[in-house]
């Protein structure tokens, strides 16, 4: 009898609640739809949660900045994801299903965005041997023409903030982003198009030495927000497919 | 009757119950044996054959049946050429490889004919009567007509051929022998009677030849038993059991035919055949692994086909499902503590309200309303905590060419166990409550 009353209790509580609703959404035009802004940087909120202002991209941590890189390059790098021939599972389970078309249109989004800098993380920071930053710098500028090793700043522009149509900037990126590329194109899970310049290249260094250009490239301030250099100046003589599939 | 005499007649019972037990083990052997054995070889293709298969009509058919069956999906490896195989499917045998099925004479099916694919889909059979593993889903290519395998082989020689050698499979002794595969077959495989004009009687026949066979939809959305073994949606409509869990995944292809999970019950034909066209509805967004359904297969089919498809699925929903359960009160005993809801309507107001609204009403062929949402209900948490974790965009396709997103939510098990609680018991959801523990053991 008392389960009888108490089953009739929730009965009658369950009519009003139903009833409620029903009042409720008859009184107030409250369920309107929610408004959404037609722009890529509303459908790219995904994208945005790391790589947009405020994202988690700086110059701690492993995410790499993408604003202002050229658009060429940022189409390739969608494509290797999508494709398989750069293995981060997120990016690829983003990108899975995404058209060319798509990926170009994102490409562009991200080339034309103007984010502030973050400052690098504090100069000379202890622990880092002022050998390992003269090794680094000597690498970066100069090469090492023994071992046809071209010196970054060859492809990469002279203010190293790359040129387009599809060489990207190296500068206000992460330390351990740096190393994980230089490591990924060794190990050859970064791929680009064929010939792989940077693999190439890659093969070439011995692990202290990605190490020291890593840490010197995050190191360096970046004046202004870079604008990718016009012309490409490239005294390396190597091949880039990916640089020949954006002309 | 004597002790002796009683002894002796239960020895002759027990010796004729071994003659019985050792005749029905000499059967099984006999069948498994007919199962290994090698069939008789396929006929050449005569000359007027292989003129017809190179006919342009034959070989669009062709074209449009493989995306219908979308067998890119299985044998094209993640930036490969096109049906060329070796991408890597996860069971819970271990992995299997896709085969290469481009005209290739290393590595692919240039050596093939047309019999030969026929036996393929219709026994589950290799050139020369090797047993193929079931993760190719001949269950279901058994009830494909011979005119659409022949069309289907028309369009597999007319691609390009690309030299890829086969992988092998990586399947756990004893899952990947062809013993072990014998008495699997035994068990759950029967090569279907086919009518010669099977699918075309009807919109209806239509539905159910796309769903069940062609399509191998039933594959993923009907129960799988612990041996891998599917069964049709037809079989499992009305049945309220789990849904087939995507091993690897980590999400669970819902049940369509039931109320309490996100599929066809309750749902308009005309959404039905959106959401499959495009990946969104108004009331939907395709995620996770449907997501290359309807990039690779579903968008391309011609809406006479998805309509037939539908009209199917809805033939299947047991009659009279009553309202849905959202508009009960919550039991008592399910009401989750209050600093749970507190915490959790919190995280809802900071991450989910811009997109999905401050009554979870959603942005219709946008964001997917969450009031009334079954991924949200339904019983296994396990594609809402997705959802949420993972993020993602639904496929971009002719129809919703630039799909807005939604990003990959960085929540502890707590919160998470907050939100998804919250979500389950809020706008009338009669869904249970989630403890920290429950979401690690869904995830």
């Amino acid at each position: 009898m008392l389960r009888l009353l108490a089953r009739s209790a929730w009965l009658l509580v369950g009519l009003v609640a139903v009833t409620g609703a029903r009042a409720e959404a008859g009184a107030a035009p409250a369920k309107v739809s929610v408004q959404v802004p037609d722009t890529l940087a509303q459908r790219l909120q995904p994208c945005m949660a790391c790589h947009g202002a405020g994202g988690r991209a700086s110059r701690e941590g492993y995410l790499p900045r993408i604003a202002g890189k050229p658009e060429a390059y940022l189409y390739q790098q969608l494509l290797n994801f999508r494709d398989g021939r750069r293995a981060n599972p997120a990016m690829a389970s983003l990108l899975a299903y995404q058209t060319d078309a798509y990926l170009r249109e994102i490409a562009g989004h991200f080339a034309a965005l103007d984010l502030p800098q973050s400052p690098p993380p504090s100069q000379g920071a202890p622990g880092v041997p002022a050998a390992l930053l003269a090794r680094g710098q000597a690498l970066v500028w100069q090469g090492d023409a023994t071992r046809k090793l071209p010196a970054c700043a060859a492809c990469h522009g002279q203010a190293l903030t790359g040129t387009q149509q599809a060489v990207p900037s190296l500068l206000g990126l992460p330390r351990d982003y740096l190393i994980g590329q230089l490591g990924a194109w060794q190990t050859g899970s970064r791929r680009a198009l064929l010939p792989d310049c940077m693999a190439e290249i890659s093969r070439k260094l011995a692990a202290d030495e990605i190490s020291a250009i890593a840490t010197w490239l995050a190191s360096q301030p970046v004046a202004v927000t870079p604008a990718a250099a016009t012309t490409a100046d490239r005294a390396s003589g190597l091949r880039c497919g990916s640089i020949e599939a954006a002309r | 009757m004597s002790r002796p005499a009683r002894r002796s007649s239960g020895r002759l019972a027990l010796a004729g119950l071994a003659g019985l037990v050792g005749l029905v083990l000499l059967l099984v052997a006999a069948r498994i044996g007919i199962e290994l054995a090698p069939p008789v070889a396929s006929p050449p293709d005569s000359s007027a054959q292989q003129a017809a298969w190179a006919a342009p009509a034959m070989i669009e058919r062709g074209a449009y049946l493989a995306r219908a069956g979308n067998c890119a999906a299985c044998h094209t490896q993640r930036g490969g050429a096109a049906y060329a195989g070796g991408r890597a499917i996860e069971t819970p045998f271990g992995a299997v490889f896709g085969s290469n099925l481009t005209p290739s004479l290393a590595g692919g099916l240039g050596a093939w004919q047309a019999g030969d694919f026929w036996r393929a889909l219709h026994e589950g059979r290799s050139r020369g009567g090797r047993l193929l593993a079931p993760a190719f889903p001949y269950t279901h290519f058994t009830h494909i007509s011979r005119a659409d395998s022949d069309a289907l082989w028309a369009y597999l020689r007319s691609l390009a051929p690309v030299d890829a050698a086969q992988q092998p499979h990586r399947l756990r002794w004893p899952f990947g022998t062809q013993a072990a595969l014998a008495v699997w077959r035994l068990l759950y495989f029967r090569p279907a009677a086919i009518e010669p004009d099977a699918g075309h009687r009807s919109p209806l026949a239509r539905g159910a030849y796309l769903v069940e066979g062609l399509g191998h939809c039933s594959a993923c959305h009907a129960p799988l038993n612990a041996a891998g073994a599917g069964s049709s949606l037809a079989a499992a409509a009305g049945r309220l059991s789990s849904a087939g869990l995507l091993p690897q995944a980590g999400w669970i292809a819902p049940l369509l035919t039931d109320p309490g999970h996100p599929g066809v019950v309750g749902r308009s034909t005309e959404e039905l055949v959106q959401l499959l066209k495009t990946g969104v509805s108004p009331q939907a967004a395709v995620m996770g692994p449907m997501a290359e359904v309807v990039a690779g297969s579903t968008q391309h089919l011609r809406l006479d086909d998805l309509r037939a498809m539908v009209l199917y699925l809805h033939s299947l929903v047991p009659a009279a499902p009553g309202p849905l359960p959202i508009t009960q009160p919550p039991a008592s005993d399910r009401r989750p503590a209050n600093d749970l809801m507190t915490q959790g309507e919190k995280l809802y107001v900071r991450h989910c309200a811009d997109c999905h609204g401050g009554q979870g009403q959603g942005a219709p062929g946008i964001y997917p309303p969450l009031a009334g949402n079954r991924t949200v209900t339904m019983d296994s948490p396990r594609n809402l905590l997705q959802a949420i974790t993972q993020g993602g965009f639904p496929p971009g396709t002719a129809g919703n060419p630039r799909p807005y997103g939604m990003p990959a939510f960085d929540l502890s098990h707590d919160e998470l166990a907050a939100l998804a609680t919250w979500l389950r018991t809020r706008w009338g959801h009669d869904a249970s409550a989630l403890s920290a523990v429950e979401v690690l053991k869904a995830r």
